[in-house]
């Protein structure tokens, strides 16, 4: 195999090429749940093992030699170097080619890309992390970066939602937070047909009300289907957290990832470059964003 | 910068001598219209032509090419193939510099793309003048003049060339080409100060450009692009042959019975179905009419708070490619227009 330098020293004009995947070797797969599985990478350089270092919320260009590339959140905290881990949903071409690869087997990954979480806007304030389903993909990250820098924030609230508990992202971890006492970890699932669920059922929005929330010294970080962005952005604003307080990731399709293929733009901004973070007052400024 | 005239009889000189810097391509005549070409022999070159049907994009951003190969084993080998081709490209129209200087923006920033730079590098431009036709409006998107982004660049006096020497090769090029070019005197200065009032009155169409932003995001809503939707074809031919279209699709194929295969990137189109199609099967802008009216919306607003000016150059391509004959000037005037009276 070889490394992205020896390639570059070969081919001197594109020495410095931001297309180049780098890489890496598949550690793990934990199928946490049907279809959505946890891929942990480690860089077959060893330098980019240890100097890979990303904001929560940023993203990475994922290839599957011979399916393609595409834009992937990463799960893991920063705060936890040397692998990456990402939480993959299986929907299209790329993600199937992924789900056929094994342990050991080899992909490629460029990156860090896009703005991340604004951690020093938010360092000092109350945090509360909100999604739904595939939203806490990218949270993740922002939430392991949080508990491992405690003392940035001042009170931490988490509110995930899932269908049923089966169907529960990083299920086994996220229950573990549960008796954390420097962290409000608030679970529910829509429906528990089979009566295991030792958290709470119900909608996501319905957490609300096992949360204290001061809207003014709060940053929200958002991110779930669409429906979770329509009920949750009404209850934020009804509890007057200021726009620019709600934090979003978008998905958008990407070839590139920095700015230069034109499918992730929203008006006139890159979801790859402006983006996957967008406050709630640039959703309201830029059409078509939500 | 540095400013020489050239006699007309002695340009055909200067183009044989001037292949020394790299192969020679200009617009050839084909089937009654114009295209970027190689040239066989410098005869076929029409430096008095309209617009060539796809603009120099197609060379630095070719519409397809493969940027790496695959191979197991080895991983993601960049494909550098004709990178360090030198060509020199014959008359571009300054509307067409300035698209490829819109262009080097786009491909520059914080992440250089490496295949385009290489490309600008090696592909020495010889712009020349010309005098707009009906489709025509640069002078309305301030794109009828440039002052860089050219090696050398030529207005057609009637006698004799003025040529703008824009960049250490093209003085190479006027060098090698010995005394052929010689200084301009007071006389000729004015040449150039007729044609350029010529050019100006020789416009037909004109649009408003300022505070065009302003008034796209008050018609966000308009009936217009409702309209625009129903007529559109999402055929993708306005972005094929607009000079400053730079979206690209990329896409992995596999050797039949190998496991090697390309990644290659392709021109693609915002009026395409799938182009903010993602994995889940949500589409951004499935309706035609979001499509049609981002490919507006990024040209005239997006790219003004992107990069401080519309991407548009008025080259007139599009207005002449589409099948069902949107016309983005006759778009723009739609919208600025007042109470039906029209607004110049």
């Amino acid at each position: 195999m070889l490394l992205a330098d020896e390639v570059a020293s070969s081919h001197p004009v594109l020495a410095d090429n931001p297309y180049q995947p780098h890489m890496a070797r598949i550690v793990r797969i934990y199928k946490m749940v049907d279809n959505n599985h946890l891929f942990t990478l480690r860089f077959m350089e060893d330098s980019l093992a240890h100097s890979f270092r990303h904001t929560p919320g940023q993203f990475i260009m994922l290839s599957v030699p011979g399916a393609g590339e595409m834009p992937i959140s990463i799960s893991s905290s920063p705060s936890r170097p040397e692998v990456l881990e990402l939480c993959v949903r299986r929907v299209g071409r790329v993600t199937n080619a992924l789900y056929r690869l094994r342990t050991n087997d080899v992909v490629g990954v460029r990156g860090p890309y896009g703005n991340g979480y604004p951690i020093s806007e938010i360092t000092g304030n109350d945090l509360l992390l909100a999604a739904g389903g595939l939203g806490m993909a990218p949270l993740r990250s922002l939430l392991w970066y949080a508990l491992d820098h405690r003392d940035k924030f001042n009170n931490i609230t988490l509110m995930y939602g899932a269908k049923r508990p089966e169907d529960m992202l990083f299920r086994e971890e996220l229950t573990a937070l549960v008796d954390r006492t420097d962290i409000n970890c608030l679970l529910t699932v829509d429906a528990d047909p089979g009566g295991t669920w030792r958290n709470h059922v119900g909608l996501l929005p319905g957490l609300f009300d096992h949360a204290k929330i001061d809207p003014l010294r709060t940053y929200a970080a958002v991110c779930g289907p669409p429906v979770v962005y329509k009920f949750i952005l009404q209850r934020l604003l009804e509890l007057g957290f200021p726009k620019n307080h709600i934090l979003m990731s978008l998905e958008r399709r990407m070839k590139c990832g920095i700015g230069k293929c034109g499918h992730c733009s929203i008006g006139y901004k890159y979801t790859c470059l402006q983006g996957p973070i967008f406050t709630y007052w640039d959703a309201i400024n830029l059409p078509e964003m939500i | 910068m540095k400013i020489l005239k050239l006699p007309k009889e002695k340009l055909d000189l200067f183009a044989s001598v001037v292949q020394q810097f790299g192969e020679l391509h200009a617009p050839v005549e084909q089937d009654g219209k114009y295209v970027f070409k190689r040239l066989t022999r410098w005869s076929d070159a029409r430096l008095e032509y309209d617009r060539t049907i796809l603009p120099p994009k197609k060379y630095f951003l070719p519409p397809q090419e493969s940027i790496f190969r695959y191979r197991p084993g080895e991983g993601f080998v960049p494909v550098t193939d004709g990178l360090d081709q030198r060509i020199i490209l014959f008359g571009v129209h300054a509307c067409d510099v300035y698209a490829m200087n819109i262009l080097d923006r786009v491909f520059a920033g914080k992440y250089r793309d490496p295949y385009y730079q290489a490309r600008r590098k090696n592909i020495a431009i010889i712009g020349i003048d010309c005098l707009p036709d009906k489709n025509c409006f640069c002078r309305s998107m301030r794109a009828d003049f440039v002052d860089h982004g050219f090696d050398l660049f030529f207005y057609d006096t009637g006698d004799y060339y003025q040529a703008l020497v824009g960049t250490a090769l093209g003085d190479d090029m006027v060098q090698a080409t010995g005394s052929v070019f010689e200084p301009m005197d007071a006389a000729e200065i004015d040449d150039y100060k007729r044609r350029s009032l010529n050019k100006r009155r020789a416009f037909q169409l004109d649009v408003e450009i300022r505070d065009l932003p302003e008034i796209f995001e008050m018609e966000y809503e308009s009936e217009l692009w409702d309209e625009l939707g129903d007529k559109c074809l999402s055929c993708g031919s306005c972005s094929m042959v607009c000079p400053t279209c730079y979206c690209y699709d990329v896409s992995d194929d596999v050797e039949l019975g190998s496991r090697a295969g390309d990644r290659t990137r392709s021109w693609d189109s915002c009026l395409f179905y799938d182009h903010a199609l993602v994995g889940s099967g949500e589409n951004f802008r499935g309706p035609r009419a979001s499509r049609i009216k981002f490919r507006f919306y990024h040209k005239q607003r997006g790219f003004v708070a992107e990069y401080g000016r519309p991407s548009c150059v008025g080259c007139g391509r599009c207005s002449n490619a589409c099948p069902v004959g949107i016309d983005v000037v006759q778009v723009i005037d739609r919208l600025r227009r007042v109470e039906d009276v029209a607004s110049r």
